[in-house]
């Protein structure tokens, strides 16, 4: 479980990305923080590992204050997967996801060993662990990002619009794998993205952030679909539009869901 | 032209080659400055440099530290401290290390800068301390640069090191200031083409050695489609939220 408690984050300059933000994220699920540009999702997410520290408040992880850990010890016990896969481009794949262990002092053929099976777990072939990142795709790339966030096996994975510089097909792919992952492992899983359709897809708890960290609203999809706490919230969910406004029209005794356009999107299974 | 061959034949003379006064001696003095200088200089701006490349900080001191070690003159800095150390190979010395330093500076700030920002913060994000950020992730990347500066920085000493001849430190310039008291044409066209050669060779080896450090992931190219599992449905893709209401 991580807490945020009265979290500010004011930066040298002036900025405050996070004003008194409070959250709770329960463990073994998928929280997404989803939010403009500008609304500290980000800012949020790199506090839980100490990338940056808060102005006041605190974070606690499982119950312990992260303010009282070494922020080295902390980042590794805690996946960090981010956009355009940030892997290092002078190591091989297999260097690349082994680099945690390998950091924590396991021995080279073990972690080395791991890491193949990693590569089996993002669903990557073995025969890639010799290339070197740039012979790669971006999904490709992406997929070891993943499994060097997931090599040293923490409890807390953290990912940072892990998939915004993917094309939508390989983006779609990698969103069921993730689910998938998370599903199998039982990690806790924060993600940051400004894709309200990802956030739906990916999150059990959905935090809506409005500029300054504040929530606007926080819930399951479902909830935040019936009942949209304010006019920004509807507005930014869509839920007047396309999709997200549906309506049963009754045909030949059969209920057939339409869209705003009355466009048929499928039949209501009795 | 007779002049040029004149210097060849002072070369090939057996009797200039060999002795304390003999040009294998005289250019492995130069080598001795050459290599000896940039080793000094190396080890004041190689840490300097990574230092502030890895920082951030102080990067506009020493852009004007370097640039104002290229503006002075080498000449006259031997003779300064030629007067301080008096004759023989310090004042060279330490000349060429003055003239050694400004590229070595650069060509290791430069190679840490020129890294992707995103790497660096990735690396300090899975957990590297500070130093294995520096030693397994900036140094590798940034070795082409400075492998870069180190080139630039012996190709300017080897050049300048002839100066030590000026205050009987030695090496071929000896030839060259001698030759030019006693009007021996032969004997400076001879050293010169010398030094010449030398700069070249040394030139060509670190060109060479550059492209060689070049970390292999970074020359590697072509990104390829190896789709390793077959086709998935599409899932929903996604459309970016709008900005407020």
């Amino acid at each position: 479980m991580i807490e945020f408690r009265s979290v500010t984050k004011q930066f040298p300059d002036g900025t405050v990305a996070v004003d008194d933000f409070d959250l709770v994220i329960p463990p073994r699920q998928t929280t997404v923080l989803v939010g403009s540009s500008g609304c500290g999702k980000t800012t949020l997410l790199r506090m839980i590992n100490r990338m940056i520290d808060p102005s006041s408040g605190s974070i606690l992880i499982d119950g312990e204050d992260t303010a009282k850990l070494a922020p080295v010890q902390l980042r590794r016990r805690i996946g960090y997967v981010m956009q355009n896969s940030g892997l290092l481009p002078h190591r091989k794949v297999v260097d690349n996801v082994a680099t945690v262990p390998l950091l924590n002092g396991v021995p080279k053929g073990e972690a080395r060993e791991r890491a193949l099976e990693l590569l089996d777990t993002v669903g990557l072939d073995r025969s890639l662990a010799t290339k070197y990142p740039r012979q790669l795709s971006g999904g490709q790339q992406q997929r070891v990002g993943v499994a060097r966030g997931l090599a040293a096996d923490p409890n807390i994975l953290l990912m940072d619009e892990p998939f915004g510089a993917v094309d939508p097909i390989v983006r779609a792919e990698l969103q069921r794998e993730t689910i998938r992952l998370q599903q199998e492992l039982g990690k806790t899983v924060v993600f940051v993205t400004h894709d309200i359709d990802e956030a739906f897809l990916l999150g059990h708890q959905v935090v809506i952030l409005q500029k300054g960290g504040h929530i606007a609203q926080l819930g399951s999809p479902a909830e935040i679909l019936a009942n949209p706490a304010d006019d920004f919230v509807a507005t930014f969910v869509g839920a007047d539009r396309g999709k997200r406004a549906l309506r049963i029209q009754r045909v030949d005794g059969r209920d057939v869901v339409v869209d705003q356009n009355g466009t048929p999107t499928g039949v209501l299974q009795p | 032209m007779n002049l040029i061959l004149g210097g060849i034949a002072w070369i090939l003379d057996p009797a200039n080659q060999t002795g304390p006064n003999g040009w294998f001696a005289r250019l492995a003095e130069q080598l001795g400055y050459t290599f000896g200088a940039v080793a000094i200089a190396a080890v004041i701006a190689i840490p300097l440099g990574y230092l502030v490349g890895h920082t951030g900080k102080g990067r506009d001191l020493a852009v004007s530290i370097s640039g104002g070690l290229r503006a002075l003159p080498s000449l006259g800095v031997l003779i300064l401290f030629g007067f301080a150390l008096g004759i023989g190979f310090k004042a060279p010395l330490l000349t060429l290390v003055v003239l050694a330093i400004p590229p070595l500076l650069a060509g290791a700030y430069s190679g840490f800068e020129a890294i992707d920002r995103r790497t660096v913060d990735a690396a300090r994000a899975v957990g590297m301390t500070e130093l294995q950020v520096v030693g397994k992730v900036e140094v590798p990347l940034g070795l082409p640069l400075l492998i870069g500066g180190v080139r630039s920085s012996i190709l300017q000493v080897v050049a300048t090191a002839t100066l030590a001849g000026y205050i009987g430190g030695g090496a071929l310039g000896t030839y060259i200031f001698q030759g030019a008291a006693t009007r021996d044409y032969e004997q400076m066209l001879g050293a010169s083409i010398l030094v010449t050669a030398l700069a070249l060779v040394l030139e060509g080896i670190f060109a060479l050695l550059q492209k060689l450090v070049v970390p292999r992931g970074v020359v590697a190219k072509e990104p390829q489609e190896v789709r390793t599992r077959s086709s998935r449905p599409r899932a929903a893709m996604g459309s970016p939220i709008r900005e407020g209401k």
